[in-house]
């Protein structure tokens, strides 16, 4: 079984964002890393592919200035293989064309019998990547799932719901979005770090891929403001020396919730 | 020109519309022109509440048969646009639902969409819509550049639901085409987790717990402190991911947005992805022992102290009223 994940490579989430003021656009230059949210989906692809006993995860990813270095530890992992399209062409990409890009990526690669993102990336978090996706590949999908088996040409999921879950089934090809939690991601292993550095990794143009228009000229859509948002005001802290509950208990009062 | 037509994707949820239909709605009104709902599913038990919010039209796709929204409802949305009704706007709601159509929808029409937002504006015959960023500390206001149909989801909780004076909506038949191969998921059982008290996103009072509680059954306080105050308990990611609570409990950036009057936080640090869930809250009580956590700052009322020796004792306090 040949599985293919998307890996969103982004900014260190720990380092508070910014964006770049002539672009209003998120600064994407430092060392990008794996989007945590996607270490779920690459766990999850090797360990479908290790039950199955054959075939291989491969990556796909789009990112600025050839990076890599979050492929490396998806590689690292375990995944095969990965197509990275970097283009300064791409700046200034909505979901959309992200899509379409990932898509024709994943084409590249062949065929395969899933495709998993996550539910969302942690930096853009628009959450419409993978839907879109499925679509521009004619694809089922199914969304959110926080449980994945493959039994004979049918994927299984237990897909979260607002009131609970469902299980819900479909014939491969077809592609999933996983929520965090859905498997404990491994630590790449001082093998797997060394064994990733000879990895193949193919960089590709969008237009290599066939995908136009990109970037700004793609995006149907504009910043025209950034604003600072209201700051709550600050309240009361006080320290608890064995009495601070008598505080809370006043404070309901003083709202009548009590 | 101008945004003359507007749908709002519409759902359902035991028989009575969702209350981020009714917000939607609410705010497409204010917006001018004619209003249409888009249910996605059978339409009929909500059609009046619909029309009574601003729906003239009520498109109903009827029983999706084991479907999953997405595919099914974009492409029932499509086949109206293609019979000539064309809207100027659809609104989503940021959710499951309506995620998932929004997406498959925008690749049918070619079109990109705006996410996240908590504000809309009509400008000429384009619109402005405003996303909070960074855990809501910046404000970014984006304007579509292309043609409609404009794509647009909106946080629940962003406006205030209000019914107008219309009557009933008008239910039209929005049967769902043949799919192909983008059919081919379908749910094969449905679970429902049982819940008693108010619901996490309505409640008056919400109670939530983090990793600071230390271990899952340290969130019975939590759950005792809820009952107490007639509120609900929400939890942050760290522990739902960790297992110790259902998903439907989570309340942040991927849970629940919660606007209650009193916000109690325990054993949370108020990351910012926790925070635009709940930020909106009139009233913000937290308890944390580490006092430079950033849930302080959004705090009305902070208790730098042990939830383990904080909870119990109010707890008993409030039990001996
Ligand atoms: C704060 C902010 C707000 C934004 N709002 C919007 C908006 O409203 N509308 C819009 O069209 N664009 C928006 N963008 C731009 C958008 O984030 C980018 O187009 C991005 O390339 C794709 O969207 P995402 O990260 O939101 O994807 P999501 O849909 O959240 O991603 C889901 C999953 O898809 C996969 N995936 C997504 N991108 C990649 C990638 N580059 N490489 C590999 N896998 C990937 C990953 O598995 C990821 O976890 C926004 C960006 C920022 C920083
Ligand atoms: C894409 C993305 C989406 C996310 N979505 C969400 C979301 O929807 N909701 C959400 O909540 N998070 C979300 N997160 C995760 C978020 O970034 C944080 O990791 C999470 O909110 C942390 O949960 P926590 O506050 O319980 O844990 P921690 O950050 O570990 O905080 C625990 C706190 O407990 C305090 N503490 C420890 N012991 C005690 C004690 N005995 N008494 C009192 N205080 C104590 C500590 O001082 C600390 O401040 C998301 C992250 C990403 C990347």
């Amino acid at each position: 079984m040949n599985v293919i994940v998307c890996v969103k490579q982004i900014p260190d989430p720990a380092q508070p964002g910014e964006l770049d003021p002539s672009t209003n656009t998120l600064k994407r230059e430092g060392k990008l890393i794996l989007d945590e949210s996607d270490s779920y989906g690459v766990e999850m692809a090797l360990q479908l592919v290790d039950k199955a006993g054959e075939g291989e995860v491969s990556l796909i990813s789009m990112a600025p200035n050839g990076e890599v270095s979050g492929l490396r530890t998806a590689l690292a992992m375990g995944a095969a293989k990965a197509v990275l399209v970097s283009d300064p062409d791409l700046a200034g990409s909505d979901a959309l064309t992200t899509a379409k890009v990932l898509a024709a990526a994943a084409k590249k690669l062949g065929d395969a019998d899933l495709i998993i993102a996550a539910t969302e990336s942690s930096d853009g978090y628009t959450g419409t990547v993978p839907e879109q996706m499925a679509e521009v590949l004619g694809m089922p999908s199914i969304t959110f799932a926080k449980s994945v088996a493959v039994e004979g040409g049918t994927v299984k999921v237990a897909r979260q719901t607002e009131a609970g879950y469902d299980e819900v089934e479909c014939p491969t090809p077809a592609l999933v979005s996983v929520t965090a939690g859905v498997v404990e991601p491994r630590y790449p292993s001082f093998k797997g770090i060394m064994a990733a550095k000879s990895k193949p990794v193919e960089e590709v143009t969008a237009a290599d891929l066939g995908v136009t228009p990109v970037g700004w000229a793609g995006a149907d859509q504009q910043i025209v403001d950034v604003a600072q948002a209201p700051a709550r005001e600050a309240g009361e802290i006080i320290e608890d020396e064995g009495e601070a509950h008598l505080k809370i208990v006043e404070f309901l009062e003083g709202l009548k919730v009590i | 020109m101008g945004i003359d037509n507007i749908w709002v994707f519409a759902q359902e949820t035991n028989g009575a519309a969702t209350p981020a239909t009714l917000e939607l709605l609410t705010k497409a009104r204010s917006l001018g022109g004619t209003v249409s709902a888009f249910v996605v599913g059978d339409g009929n038990a909500i059609a009046s509440t619909l029309g009574e919010y601003g729906a003239a039209k009520v498109y109903s796709t009827g029983d999706l048969a084991g479907n999953l929204p997405g595919a099914a409802g974009a492409a029932a949305m499509k086949a109206v646009i293609d019979g000539g009704d064309r809207p100027d706007l659809i609104m989503f709601p940021q959710n499951y639902e309506g995620r998932d159509i929004v997406s498959r929808l925008s690749v049918k029409l070619d079109r990109t969409v705006l996410t996240n937002n908590t504000q809309v504006e009509v400008d000429g015959d384009s619109l402005k819509v405003t996303t909070p960023v960074f855990g809501g500390e910046q404000l970014v206001t984006t304007t579509f550049t292309g043609e409609g149909p404009f794509l647009a989801a909106f946080r629940p909780k962003s406006f205030e639901p209000a019914p107008g004076d219309a009557g009933a909506g008008e239910v039209v038949s929005a049967p769902v085409p043949d799919l192909g191969a983008t059919g081919g998921a379908k749910v094969t059982a449905v679970h429902v987790e049982e819940t008693t008290g108010p619901k996490l996103d309505e409640a008056a009072v919400v109670v939530a717990g983090g990793r600071g509680l230390g271990q899952s059954e340290s969130f019975e306080m939590v759950e005792s402190l809820a009952k107490l105050l007639k509120g609900a308990p929400g939890a942050s990611r760290a522990i739902v991911d960790a297992g110790w609570v259902p998903y439907s409990m989570q309340v942040g950036q991927t849970g629940k947005v919660v606007k209650p009057s009193v916000y109690i936080a325990a054993g949370i640090s108020g990351a910012t992805q926790h925070m635009v869930g709940m930020k909106g809250s009139k009233n913000i009580i937290a308890i944390n022992k580490d006092a430079e956590a950033p849930i302080f700052g959004v705090a009305d009322l902070g208790i730098v102290g042990d939830v383990h020796k904080v909870m119990p004792k109010l707890i008993e306090a409030l039990q001996g009223r």
